[in-house]
């Protein structure tokens, strides 16, 4: 199965451990990635900037209308959902909150399963409330990989715990085990069967 | 019988959302084809599931034979979290930059497209008046929704933001105290009439309607995000044809004009809050 992209959604804690994540990827990984983390409406991009300097994948602000490409990671602006759109781009909306979060990783995650469907793969890191949830269950459902990173070590583990309350996840892990186990799903330059 | 796989599901609901819109436009004439599908579709499934309905194919039936439902889809669609001077540092940047320009001109026209329920109209009046523009300025303020326009003419907002808005305005560079401008009334804050007097409210449709008039300043902030490509396109070259030149078109934080054809009618005059000025020469 090939994986083309990869959702990540994250809450309090969540700038460490999506650094974590990010940090071992190289700057060739064959798959885009999207990235929810709860954020102040005020924020000034700073998280941005620390994780572009920090990682080897291309880290950037997702911007409207742009195309989603393999080797980068987009995050959602502050104070905007952030959308799949069916011809692969970005798109932003304004509406109420969702789960009392803008952005709002339901909203990413299940308007990327809509579009990328089995060759998805959703994670679901630290977090303080149920943000995510809703959004990795219905990427199991059509067909997607589920992880989770495992809510016993998790900085704050609601996020995590009410991910695997409600679906059966392919994968709970270490957060120190992600990438490792990413690597292995998306392959690098040296997989034959790329 | 097969059941229907998820994946066909998704596809299936493709196809009825798509005739769904059709059978809007054809009744009604409001156009939602060309908005971004991915949005269009949570408003559908949104109201599908507060309305209790099986599937898109039974909510576009009612749509045909229901009017009064048809109305709450239409207002679905019509994306109205706003807040008082959003965004300070647009109107920041607007008095510093914008202002001083505007100042040489004997009369100034000023378009709020797609201005939903009005805290962006009163906010630049509030910006005008402190600027001494106020008097000299006509400004027009339009919607496709009649229901939001109207809720702007009236101009009263629920109490339980006026922090949040107190605190936007002197972001923004607010000369005087924010209470100044309005009455408290039980829940609710009445912005003054005097901030009325120059707003003409009409509707008008960004998708369907045309050219009215030849604007100095045409503001339209986060409203592009919900089209997709080829509509952005055609309303800012609606936006071209609507501004004299050297006059400014000012977009939310996250838009831009780039994706357009008429993207060569403008450079950047500010771009990190996205003004742009519409070229002299093309």
């Amino acid at each position: 199965m090939k994986y083309t992209t990869v959702v990540i959604g994250a809450s309090a804690g969540g700038l460490e451990a999506i650094r974590t994540v990010l940090m071992d990827l190289g700057e060739d990984f064959k798959a885009s990635i999207l990235i929810v983390q709860h954020l102040s409406p005020h924020s000034d991009g700073y998280m941005v900037r620390h994780l572009n300097k920090a990682c080897r994948i291309n880290v950037k602000e997702a911007e409207e209308k742009e195309k989603i490409l393999p080797g980068n990671a987009y995050i959602a602006p502050p104070n905007y959902h952030l959308l799949v759109e069916g011809d692969e781009t970005l798109s932003l909306t304004v509406e109420a909150k969702v789960n009392y979060a803008r952005p709002s990783i339901d909203i990413l995650f299940e308007t990327a399963a809509d579009v990328y469907g089995k060759n998805l793969i959703g994670i679901i890191l630290t977090g303080a409330n149920s943000d995510g949830s809703k959004g990795l269950k219905r990427i199991k459902e059509l067909g997607g990989i589920t992880i989770v990173q495992n809510p016993k070590t998790a900085e704050s583990d609601s996020m995590p715990s009410a991910a695997v309350a409600i679906t059966m996840v392919d994968y709970i892990l270490e957060l120190s085990k992600i990438s490792t186990k990413l690597i292995e799903l998306v392959g690098d330059k040296n997989d034959p069967n790329r | 019988m097969i059941k229907e796989t998820i994946e066909e599901k998704v596809e299936n609901q493709k196809i009825e959302i798509q005739l769904l819109l059709e059978a809007i436009n054809i009744k009604y004439g409001y156009d939602f084809r060309n908005y971004s599908s991915a949005h269009v579709k949570r408003r559908i499934l949104h109201r599908m599931s507060v309305t209790g309905l099986a599937n898109i194919s039974d909510m576009q039936h009612k749509i045909l034979y229901d009017k009064e439902f048809f109305n709450s889809v239409l207002s679905d669609f019509s994306i109205n979290v706003t807040e008082m001077f959003r965004d300070p540092s647009f109107y920041s940047e607007f008095r510093k930059t914008v202002v001083p320009i505007l100042k040489t001109y004997p009369f100034i026209r000023i378009w709020h497209a797609g201005c939903s329920t009005g805290e962006e109209i009163y906010s630049m009046a509030i910006l005008l008046k402190e600027e001494g523009l106020y008097d000299r300025t006509q400004i027009y303020a339009t919607d496709f929704n009649a229901i939001v326009l109207e809720k702007a003419k009236e101009g009263i907002y629920a109490i339980e933001n006026i922090k949040e808005y107190t605190y936007n305005y002197q972001q923004s560079g607010g000369k005087a105290s924010f209470a100044d401008y309005y009455i408290a009334q039980y829940d609710s804050v009445i912005f003054e009439n005097s901030l009325k007097k120059k707003i003409t409210f009409a509707e008008h449709n960004l998708v369907t309607d045309g050219v009215f008039g030849e604007m100095h300043v045409i503001l339209c902030r986060n409203v592009l995000i919900y089209f997709n490509k080829e509509l952005q396109n055609n309303v800012i070259k609606l936006f071209s044809d609507s501004l004299s030149k050297g006059c400014f078109l000012c977009l939310g934080s996250k838009e831009s004009i780039k994706f357009s054809a008429s993207s060569k009618d403008f450079e950047d005059f500010v771009t990190s809050e996205k003004i742009y000025r519409k070229k002299y020469l093309p």
